[in-house]
């Protein structure tokens, strides 16, 4: 069993309630922090942990931390993103859900570091439910002296709100998000200025992942160092992963960052392998948005290193024949999935999440799914495949957010490792007019055919 | 002060200038296009793309380029910043790419669009558009529709510049108008039916890149290439007065507010001045209306020699970048 | 454009839900009043028949003291408002990848047999509303739909017949809030 940071109690029956929560260790960073630590030296706990934000980029949550302004007159704000709506990706929903406590009390002792007298968790608005429980943690945490004026008696107050979005992808943008927070459309902002410096209502700000913050708790009561011995290299500690598709188990797990990509899809305590006895056809390792490998790739790098769930191993070759850890969204494909109709829902998405402000991406989302649902509908011709590389090219790098760059590399990915199937459904129309063509006849490689002589 | 060179050319410019002022600042060639940017305002600008640019060198202090393309209109210049515009192919190249996108849903019914002849769009296709469009599917389509009694809304034709929003919040009292939707649905709206009707709404007419805001009371239907333009004034309780006669023979048939080489309005006109002054007695005429040559408008002053001078300066890069010595600059780029 | 059908003076809030729309707006800065406008419109909605009318929107705007358009803006941005009518129960099914690969499109399918309605559209008895939604974060429990605040998840054929017998003989509004 890996070691487990952040879920290790999730299980205990009322740990959803503060009085189990608190039976179980619950609130000791914050009793930590606020008595016996000066907000820097928070910070610095952080910094030394190595942690990276969970919510996609993988920045360095300390430096970030660092960034923030603190010179400014300003209030400052620390915002939690519960946004969650990158597909595959649904840990922050578990952990929200299953243990409220663990974000209340690390957005109490992040907020502590950063000096922040009100902080706010934005969190989706399908997730309403969820407002519900956190609200309730919430009074829980004020009844107990945990949140309000004077907290503990230390001298240090923060107010506590939830507030719901109300269907936007793109509102997990950290800019967006602060606009819809303000009560505007979810338009990100241009950067810089930088949240760190104007953020919400113009006040040095910063935004973290629900499991970011939740991962405070631990630092600050094993201190950044001992944290850091978890995991390799600059992948530090452990990580939520939401797996989904076609395996045995999907789920969450926290697994220890390092462990290899293999062990975590077919060892019975994580995915527990392909379901139905099938073959593994590819992974999305990260979230929608990370470009998919095919089941060699995943496995094993080009070099032929064994692969690893960490930042790096999983990056190793690039755009060429690596990938992301992202937001830790892990898709599993059998052979019987088709690529170029899972591409169309990714497209479908992005076009309906664009919020529409800069061109490229408000024209070129809604291109690409169409040429998409052309070709996965049998209606696509040759110079289709090329012209949608062209259109990602066009898009990535040259938007306002990376909502562009999210909506640009699956689709250049698919391509570049499964151009035959799309060039398949170019070929056979008649073919892939049942939905569920693969289904019904697996694609086979005529390349990997042809190599072994058949 | 900052000192900034710009495709080989090197300027002076105030701290917090932009790029694109800067390359305004020195004029010609170099200067990107911008649809979505105006100087007078605030907030506008970062959201069309036509005016990226590549910064090869980001300061004195730090020579690192920046990882992507960036939007001039909005970055500003630091000292010792190096910038590429038309000499760089990576941002042709995305440049191009912008215009198609910008086109993709655009009606391309110039022959029967008012703003034919002076439309930013136009020109920017004219200059950095391919030949023929790529895009198979049906393009999106809205009704027009009358915003108030002097404006009309062609939404079909919006290129989601946000100008017209910025106007109505920045100059009028009551912004009644906005963005609707998202994503390419997104458009502007009223939502509900409401009059735009504010004493400075007009100019929305002028921000407008496109044909898709356009004067009702433009009399009758003419070319604006038929038209003779007039500077004149007036004195106006309420605006500068300062305008642009749109005459036909001794008929006014528009009045708009005076626009400099960008296409950019300085000075604001009131409603008055722009609806209810169709009479040449009411002005006083300062003479014919300089107009750029950057606009169709000036049908026979557009060459296509720029883009030629501009190939050729393409060329040399490439070469550059090859390793080979690099051969003399282009002298029409640089002077 | 949407006719204004109702009047002003007809829209208010129930003293509760007013009550608790001012303890939203306080949650924010004096002067950022705007900030409580995602959460009171959907108050609005749960309270107003399930969709924001222009004349609801109009009642928040003057609430929050901003302009209308700046409600409608917003309201018109975000997926979950329906700024049309839907039947009292609103059916969310998710389309996503991860859904598909579990079989989504035969959850999508049988709802529109079972409803005899397609995606998008409402019963003639105004009883439900099919609408495909993206991923909603329940990837893992796929197929799923969501109808009101609740999620529901490793969905069957089976599942959803029980389902829909139990939302028609409850017969209550579904709304995010509840
Ligand atoms: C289109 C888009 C969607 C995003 N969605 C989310 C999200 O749902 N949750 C999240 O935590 N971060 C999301 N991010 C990343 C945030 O912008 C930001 O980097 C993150 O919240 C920072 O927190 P972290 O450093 O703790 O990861 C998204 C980014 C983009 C561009
Ligand atoms: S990239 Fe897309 S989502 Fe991001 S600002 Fe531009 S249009 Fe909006
Ligand atoms: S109507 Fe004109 S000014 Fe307004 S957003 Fe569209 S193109 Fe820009
Ligand atoms: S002019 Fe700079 S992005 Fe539009
Ligand atoms: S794809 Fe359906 S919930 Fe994520």
């Amino acid at each position: 069993m890996g070691k487990k940071l952040l879920t290790e109690n999730i299980n205990v029956p009322g740990i959803e309630t503060f009085e189990v929560y608190r039976k179980n260790g619950g609130y000791a960073s914050v009793e930590k922090a606020l008595k016996t630590m000066t907000p820097d030296e928070v910070t610095e706990e952080v910094k030394k942990s190595g942690l990276r934000g969970r919510g996609g980029a993988g920045f360095p949550a300390g430096m970030k931390w660092s960034f923030l302004d603190r010179k400014s007159e300003k209030p400052r704000y620390l915002v939690c993103n519960a946004d969650e709506s990158e597909p595959g990706t649904f840990k922050d929903r578990y952990l929200m859900e299953k243990m409220p406590h663990l974000l209340v009390e690390g957005m109490i002792t992040g907020s502590y570091a950063l000096g922040a007298k009100t902080s706010y968790i934005y969190i989706r608005g399908e997730y309403m439910y969820i407002v519900r429980i956190l609200e309730k943690a919430i009074d829980e945490a004020y009844a107990a002296g945990f949140l309000g004026q004077n907290i503990l008696g230390t001298g240090y107050s923060l107010d506590l709100y939830v507030h719901p979005g109300a269907g936007a992808y793109i509102c997990g943008e950290e800019t967006a998000l602060l606009e819809s927070l303000e009560g505007k459309r979810g338009n990100p902002r241009l950067k810089p200025p930088f949240p760190a410096v104007a953020g919400l209502y113009a006040a040095p700000t910063v935004v973290n992942n629900v499991e970011t913050i939740a991962a405070v708790v631990p630092i600050v009561n094993l201190g950044g160092d001992e944290y850091a011995k978890t995991g390799i290299g600059k992948s530090t500690g452990t990580k939520l992963i939401s797996a989904s598709g076609h395996i045995n188990k999907p789920g969450i797990y926290e697994i220890e960052l390092g462990l290899p990509v293999e062990e975590f899809i077919y060892s019975d305590e994580y995915c527990g392998g392909i379901w139905k006895g099938r073959k593994m056809k590819a992974v999305v390792a990260g979230g929608s948005s990370v470009p998919i490998l095919p089941a060699d790739l995943i496995l094993k790098t080009a070099k032929g290193e064994q692969r690893l769930m960490t930042y790096e191993s999983l990056a190793d070759g690039g755009f060429v024949s690596g990938t992301m850890l992202g937001s830790g969204g892990f898709i599993v494909y059998d052979e019987t999935a088709c690529i170029v109709r899972n591409l169309w829902t990714f497209a479908r998405f992005y076009h309906h999440e664009s919020c529409g402000q800069c061109s490229p991406c408000r024209e070129g989302t809604g291109w690409m799914e169409k040429v998409l649902h052309r070709i996965e509908h049998g209606h696509g011709h040759s110079g289709d495949i090329d012209l949608l590389v062209d259109v990602a090219k066009k898009i990535e790098g040259n938007t306002i957010c990376p909502l562009g760059d999210a909506a640009a590399w699956p689709v250049a990915s698919a391509i570049r490792h499964f151009r035959e199937e799309f060039e398949y459904h170019v070929k056979y129309p008649e073919k892939v007019k049942n939905p569920k063509h693969f289904e019904v006849e697996p694609f086979v490689s005529e390349k990997k055919l042809e190599a072994v002589g058949a | 002060m900052a000192k900034v060179t710009i495709d080989g050319v090197e300027v002076e410019v105030a701290d917090g200038t932009t790029i694109l002022n800067a390359a305004r600042q020195i004029g010609g060639d170099l200067v990107p296009p911008a649809m979505c940017y105006y100087t007078s305002l605030k907030d506008s600008g970062g959201k069309c793309r036509v005016c990226l640019v590549k910064v090869t060198q980001g300061s004195a202090k730090d020579p690192r380029p920046m990882p992507k393309l960036v939007a001039s209109c909005r970055t500003p210049v630091m000292d010792g910043m190096v910038v590429q515009n038309i000499t760089s192919p990576e941002v042709l190249e995305a440049r191009k790419g912008v215009v198609e996108f910008l086109l993709l849903n655009h009606p391309l019914d110039c022959p029967i669009c008012d703003q034919a002849g002076e439309c930013d769009l136009q020109n920017l296709a004219y200059e950095h558009g391919a030949a023929k469009t790529r895009y198979e599917e049906d393009r999106r389509t809205f009704e027009k529709i009358d915003i108030g009694d002097k404006i009309k809304l062609h939404m079909t034709r919006c290129i989601l510049c946000y100008r017209c929003t910025y106007v109505a919040d920045q100059l009028t009292d009551g912004r009644v108008h906005g963005i609707m939707n998202r994503g390419d649905k997104s458009e502007i709206s009223t939502y509900i039916e409401k009059a735009v009707d504010n004493d400075f709404s007009g100019n929305m007419i002028d921000v407008c890149p496109v044909g898709a805001l356009t004067d009702k009371t433009f009399r009758f239907k003419s070319r604006v290439w038929f038209t003779n333009p007039q500077d004149a004034h007036r004195d106006c309780p309420k605006c500068s007065g300062k305008v642009v006669l749109w005459m036909k023979g001794d008929d006014v048939l528009r009045v708009s507010a005076r626009k400099d080489q960008y296409g950019e309005v300085k000075e604001y006109i009131c409603n008055e001045c722009r609806y209810d002054h169709k009479n040449v007695a009411d002005w006083t005429v300062e003479g014919p209306r300089h107009i750029d040559r950057h606009s169709v408008i000036a049908q026979n002053h557009y060459e296509r020699t720029d883009l030629l001078a501009m190939k050729k300066e393409i060329e040399r890069q490439i070469e550059f970048e090859k390793g080979k010595t690099l051969p003399e600059p282009n002298p029409s780029l640089t002077a | 454009m949407p006719e204004k059908t109702e009047k002003m003076e007809e829209i208010k809030f129930s003293e509760q839900s007013l009550a608790l729309v001012n303890r939203i707006i306080k949650r924010y800065p004096e002067g950022r009043q705007k900030s409580a406008l995602l959460p009171v419109l959907h108050v609005a909605q749960a309270e107003f028949n399930g969709w924001l009318s222009p004349p609801v929107m109009d009642y928040v705007a003057s609430l929050l003291s901003i302009k209308p358009v700046e409600v409608y803006e917003v309201a018109s941005f975000y997926s979950m408002y329906n700024l049309e009518p839907v039947g009292t129960c609103l059916i969310e099914v998710c389309q996503t990848g991860p859904c598909w690969l579990r079989g989504s499109d035969d959850i999508v399918a049988h709802l529109e047999n079972k409803l005899n309605i397609k995606v998008g559209e409402t019963t003639a008895d105004g009883m439900f509303t099919l609408k495909t939604v993206e991923c909603l974060g329940s990837c893992g429990t796929a197929p799923m739909l969501q109808c009101g605040a609740k999620y529901h998840e490793n969905l069957t054929t089976d599942k959803v017949d029980a389902l829909v017998e139990d939302l028609r003989s409850a017969n209550v509004r579904s709304t995010y809030m509840k």
